[in-house]
């Protein structure tokens, strides 16, 4: 609780914090939606923004607002179960590496170097391409969850590196504390706020690699999601029609997401930077 | 001489196994999952209209797996794939019958290393200079402002900030064209109005690419220099009364640049993404759009022949930017 109290007192923080919970309150409004989102012309095509459809509706027959309640749910699922895999393993994987060192960590690092230095959105693109009828939300996060996670381990293993050489971990050694308890007891408290601040940026990498792959056509694009809605405004030519309230709507959001998702994931990690807690010790 | 064997030829070998895994995976992730590129390429036809008898369909079968590399042992596979490699052979573009791949490709290289390299030379030295002003003149009240401007700008994905560009200053205030490299029907010449249509053209792919590198290299520029300034060495500098301008120049900005250099390569691999993606967005006619029209027609072969061709010059790129390296940074020159 005093660590939120701390976090919101920067602008940064409450600023994307609040956004956040806007959208998450938009996706949470697609539970009460009048119309199902698989269905077209459900409302009638093209209308500008209304009292009735506040957001205008799409030449597809789809109401823009509750289209994009939806769109907002299932990108952040997406999302959030992407990070969370991926996650799971830069955590397994950095500890395992920084803990055993030598030969394993030698392998588990060249391994995460080459996912780092390979173009991933192209390894994607292949890997879209051949279960592209496949893509469902529960797919895709697997998809993004397994290649998200080799910087990430890099982080927390140096951080291990540096815990294994401290007088603590000597001490449970000795005292015959089994590795594995020795891991997950001790280590992991001081590597969870890392891993807290790496999900903010992956939840960000997550969204904008659906958004990319449903433009280019390598998603399922019957389900909502803020790529497919983009997808969809720009297969119909919205631009050149004049539908500004289709292609901005989408837009909107994920720049809205964006940004709030950075300035969150920034002041987190400012907030975790021990010179940075310093200065705010220094000035209180 | 130890520059050979401590950095030099553990580099190379890093090189070559990168190479040689990124090529395996691409062998392996087609043959892993349950989707038949053949069968698939068929059914294609078949919705397209064709129609074909039993032996037709056994004969096209049996020439498509030719064609892809699919016949013998997955080991005899793998060899052939290797093989074909090496000679740069990369099959037939299947939609675009019987021009070579690799031709298509050699077609669209041009225009996306122009577009990547002037992007990410302008965005790097812009985004480093202007992140080491913030970082270390931290009251400016102009450099806040640009602080703020780059925050705003980093976490916007390429795709969006191609749209948003497109729609400002192609649509609403028709300053630029919506896309493509030069006017359709036109020949590219030597001429002076050729140059500049090409130029106009390339503006807004390379303002967006730009405008998203330079907010990039400033966000962790400013951190290094931050971290920087409060070192020791800088303290006595300044105590020894160093004139300001040698400090942020001399010892600041010099000591800085080094892990942004590391950066470039680290963030080689997304930034050539994110220019493919921006080239589909302004149907620039580059690799990435080559990319998006060979998705659309699943044309195999040259979505191979591609994703191949683009992990090795990454890959090369980063090298060739490591063993320049020593060139910034003097301690391993001399080690």
């Amino acid at each position: 609780m005093r660590t939120l109290v701390e976090l919101l007192k920067d602008v940064r923080f409450s600023l994307g914090a609040g956004v956040l919970l806007v959208l998450l309150v938009l996706s949470l409004l697609s539970y009460a939606s009048p119309y199902d989102p698989i269905q077209w012309r459900v409302v009638p095509r093209d209308l500008p923004p209304s009292s009735e459809h506040i957001l205008g509706t799409t030449s597809t027959g789809q109401d823009v607002f509750w289209q994009m309640t939806f769109a907002a749910r299932n990108s952040l699922v997406i999302a959030v179960f992407g990070a969370l895999l991926s996650r799971a393993i830069a955590l397994t994987v950095g500890l395992f590496a920084g803990y055993s060192g030598g030969t394993t960590d030698r392998v588990l690092m060249f391994v995460s170097d080459g996912f780092m230095v390979i173009p991933l959105f192209l390894i994607l693109v292949l890997l879209a391409m051949l279960i592209r009828e496949h893509m469902t939300i529960v797919n895709m996060a697997l998809l993004f969850g397994v290649v998200g996670w080799p910087w990430d381990t890099r982080v927390i293993r140096s951080q291990i590196l540096s815990l294994r050489e401290r007088d603590f971990t000597h001490t449970a050694v000795l005292s015959g504390t089994h590795t594995l308890k020795l891991i997950f007891n001790e280590y992991t408290p001081f590597v969870i706020p890392l891993v807290l601040a790496t999900f903010i940026n992956h939840m960000a990498f997550v969204v904008g690699m659906e958004i990319t792959l449903a433009v280019i056509g390598l998603t399922d694009l019957s389900i909502p999601t803020i790529g497919a809605m983009l997808r969809w405004a720009l297969s119909y030519e919205a631009i050149l029609l004049g539908l500004w309230w289709w292609l901005l709507t989408p837009i909107g959001v994920s720049v809205a997401l964006f940004v709030a998702l950075y300035m969150v994931s920034v002041s987190v990690s400012v907030y975790l930077d021990p010179r940075a807690r310093v200065q705010r010790v220094g000035r209180t | 001489m130890k520059f050979l064997t401590r950095y030099l030829i553990p580099r190379l070998l890093q090189y070559v196994l990168v190479i040689w895994a990124g090529m395996t995976i691409v062998f392996i992730i087609p043959r892993l999952l349950p989707t038949d590129p053949v069968r698939a390429q068929i059914a294609t036809l078949q919705t397209q209209g064709a129609l074909l008898g039993p032996d037709a369909m056994r004969q096209m079968v049996a020439t498509l797996e030719e064609m892809y590399g699919l016949t013998g042992s997955s080991f005899e596979q793998y060899l052939a794939y290797w093989g074909r490699l090496f000679a740069g052979d990369f099959g037939p573009s299947f939609f675009m019958f019987p021009t070579p791949v690799i031709q298509l490709i050699g077609r669209a290289i041009p225009w996306t290393v122009g577009l990547l390299v002037t992007s990410t030379v302008i965005g790097w030295v812009l985004g480093s200079i202007f992140g080491g002003l913030t970082g270390y003149f931290r009251k400016s009240r102009m450099l806040r402002v640009v602080d703020t401007m780059a925050m705003l700008i980093r976490p916007v994905p390429y795709y969006i900030m191609a749209m948003l560009l497109i729609i400002v200053l192609g649509y609403v205030f028709p300053i630029f064209p919506l896309g493509g490299a030069f006017p359709i029907g036109a020949s590219i010449t030597w001429s002076w109005r050729s140059i500049m249509s090409i130029l106009r053209h390339a503006t807004l792919p390379l303002l967006s690419l730009t405008l998203l590198s330079t907010a990039t290299w400033h966000q962790t520029m400013r951190l290094i220099v931050q971290s920087v300034r409060d070192e020791d060495y800088i303290r006595y500098a300044k105590i020894g009364s160093v004139k300001e301008s040698t400090i942020f120049s001399r010892y600041v900005m010099r000591n800085a640049i080094l892990p942004q250099v590391t950066g470039l390569t680290l963030a080689l691999g997304q930034i050539f993404g994110g220019a493919l993606i921006t080239e589909i967005v302004f149907a620039y006619p580059g690799v990435g759009t080559l990319l998006f029209q060979a998705i659309i027609l699943t044309d195999y072969n040259l979505i191979m022949a591609i994703t191949t061709i683009s992990i090795i010059a990454i890959v090369t790129g980063i090298l060739i930017i490591d063993l320049l390296y020593p060139l910034f940074d003097p301690r391993i020159r001399y080690k």
